[in-house]
């Protein structure tokens, strides 16, 4: 069973960490990595950082260049992923936008997420209808679950058909914005997280963009399986390192 | 082989709609929309109005007689400098601007790189009485002050874009995720035949009106509707595209598409996409553009900021993959000499990107009978600065 499904069996409201990988410093994800399943993080996102990463806020996008300069590649990533399977044992998803992942080639890409135990992507400019038509296959055939976004705008009518084709968790983006930390929660987004909670989906939600702390993260699981935090996290890591992480994870707990 | 975009918004092996989740109810109202309301009486009515007495349309197709002669061939200017604002990018954001208007939308953003799409955008605006922000890469503010102040004084806000290399390709990422968002009140006119479907082909339709116009003049001035060569500038490629537009199925029409070889193509600081770029995906597009080996897209370079756009629009990427047009590349400094040419031999002070386009003359044989039309796309006030320091004026 893939390690996303196991994780979300049971009510237990997760907590999913995003982080941009060769930020701060290019050594620093397996580090991260271990220091988050140690603090009781259950699922990571791992961002492969772009340097046009058009759906994100300001925060993801200076770890997203700062990534590049330390010298991040895919190549390098899945190199420093290696092993990790001997070490962390939560799901971990590669979230990247879709041209690195093309450059790399979509096969060999896929080939070496399976071989170092990723377990799902998420592409935020890969929409689901051309994933239809012309990637599916070569994920199911490496056992990779694609994710994918829904939004306050998107219909019911594509959100039933997102759940349809879905596997894992369909991530649901809180606020009609880029990523990036935004203090609290209105009453906006607290009918929509119930709006899609009522529609009884068989795919579960999690939550994401502007969540920040155990406020915010209260609120967006209360309607949903769990929530993402990125780039709270990013700020927070920049600041403190990566010693600090379990400060972190424990403030979001509490 | 088809040049047209087909029903799923792809030109051969390019094009779609490459976007988050987070765009997809605005790009999909617009794809639902756009031919439908372009293709209503009222619409055409209006758009062909202000075409005429705003944009000052149907520009002249001008017979260029000491280049002819120079050159021994026909050559044809289609005059687009003489439009409204300086060049063809009106054609465009007037069909957008009725567009967005119909759509019920009340708040315009666009990008701009030289600062020609902003201004042409602002105006539209300011003629409309809509809200308009325009982004801008920070470098670009500083590398184009007068056509900040005509934004301004057309009433827009111009916001710095701060991220990545801060040019044309940062402002496009700041505009798309003002839309991010914006998503319910906004719409966004992009400046070419870039970015998701149907962007490409709604731009090309706004611009097809220079093909249309070239038909009926050519007919008139050489008694056939069709010349042996088109020939104009690509960097996003709305002008070309334009230009082309009516002739794309015509064979016996050579279509020549000409790109910003910078300080020479394998100077590390080039614009030529064609010849530099790979597939890969841009602003939502799939489409040639430069990058890395990695996928990290690269910044390019031309000495007009009209030109560098590391990607092509993906119609063109189709011309040159299918080999339906002539792909060349211009260096800087044979631009700027087109730009000392065409004023001097013709009167007609080009944009430096319009001169690129001329300098196909040097690269290719045209014979005595042969007829090619140029698409003299924009006037050069906006680069003086540019001319004056280059050429010591």
């Amino acid at each position: 069973m893939n390690r996303i499904d196991q994780t979300f069996q049971g009510n237990k409201k997760l907590l999913s960490i995003y982080f941009s990988a060769g930020h701060p410093s290019l050594e620093d994800t397996v580090p991260i990595l271990k220091a988050l399943e140690v603090s009781g993080v259950d699922m990571v996102e791992i961002g492969l950082p772009f340097s046009d990463p058009l759906a994100d806020g300001p925060t993801i996008q200076e770890s997203s260049t700062q990534a590049l300069k330390n010298g991040m590649t895919t190549e390098k990533l899945f190199n420093q992923l290696k092993d990790i399977r001997s070490h962390v044992n939560i799901p971990l998803v590669l979230m990247g936008y879709f041209n690195p992942i093309m450059q790399f080639g979509i096969e060999r890409f896929c080939e070496r997420c399976a071989e170092v135990g990723i377990d799902g992507l998420i592409i935020p400019d890969l929409p689901v209808g051309l994933y239809n038509e012309h990637y599916k296959s070569i994920f199911q055939k490496h056992g990779l679950y694609n994710m994918f976004l829904i939004t306050p705008q998107t219909s019911d009518e594509r959100i039933r058909y997102i759940d349809q084709v879905s596997d894992g968790f369909i991530y649901m983006v809180s606020s009609a914005s880029v990523t990036g930390a935004k203090s609290t929660f209105g009453d906006t987004q607290s009918d929509y997280f119930k709006r899609i909670n009522s529609m009884n989906l068989k795919t579960p939600q999690v939550v994401g963009f502007g969540i920040s702390n155990s406020v915010t993260y209260q609120l967006a699981t209360q309607w949903s399986r769990g929530a993402i935090i990125g780039s709270a996290f990013i700020k927070f890591l920049k600041e403190n390192g990566v010693q600090k992480i379990n400060s972190f994870v424990k403030s979001i707990r509490a | 082989m088809k040049y047209q975009v087909d029903e799923k918004g792809f030109y051969g092996d390019f094009g779609g709609a490459y976007i988050p989740e987070m765009l997809y109810p605005n790009v999909e109202e617009l794809r639902q929309n756009y031919l439908k309301i372009t293709a209503e009486p009222e619409f055409k009515k209006e758009f062909d109005y202000l075409l005429k007495e705003y944009v000052g349309r149907p520009t002249p197709l001008y017979y260029a007689s000491r280049l002819s002669e120079k050159y021994n061939t026909k050559i044809y200017l289609k005059r687009e400098d003489l439009c409204h604002t300086g060049a063809h990018k009106v054609n465009n954001t007037i069909g957008q601007i009725l567009l967005a208007k119909r759509l019920g939308k009340n708040r315009i953003i666009a990008e701009t790189g030289a600062g020609q799409h902003g201004v042409a955008t602002a105006t539209v605006c300011a003629l409309m009485g809509i809200e308009c922000i325009v982004y801008m890469g920070a470098l670009d503010i500083k590398r184009q002050a007068p056509n900040v102040a005509r934004m301004k004084m057309l009433g827009a806000e111009v916001r710095p874009a701060q991220s990545g290399s801060k040019t044309l390709k940062d402002a496009t990422n700041e505009a798309i995720r003002d839309w991010i968002n914006n998503p319910v009140n906004t719409h966004y006119i992009i400046g070419s035949v870039v970015g998701p479907h149907p962007y490409p082909d709604m731009v090309a339709r706004f611009q097809s009106v220079i093909s249309a116009e070239t038909k009926t003049q050519l007919l008139e001035k050489e008694g056939r509707d069709y010349p042996d060569h088109v020939i104009a500038c690509v960097g996003g490629g709305s002008n070309a595209a334009g230009l082309y537009y009516h002739y794309l199925d015509d064979k016996r029409v050579n279509i020549i598409a000409v790109e910003a070889a910078g300080k020479g193509i394998d100077s590390g600081e080039s614009a030529a996409t064609s010849a530099l770029g790979k597939e890969g995906i841009i602003h939502g597009s799939k489409t040639l553009l430069m990058q890395t080996l990695d996928g990290q897209i690269t910044e390019p370079y031309s000495i007009s900021a009209g030109l560098d756009y590391p990607g092509v629009g993906p119609m063109h990427a189709h011309l040159f993959r299918s080999k339906r047009a002539e792909f060349i590349s211009i260096p800087d400094q044979e631009a700027m000499d087109w730009g000392l040419t065409l004023s001097q031999m013709e009167g007609i002070i080009p944009a430096i990107e319009t001169a690129h386009a001329f300098a196909a003359l040097d690269i290719r044989e045209f014979k005595p009978n042969e007829v090619v039309v140029f698409n003299c796309s924009g006037r050069g006030d906006k680069d003086l600065d540019t001319y004056i320091e280059y050429f010591k004026l």
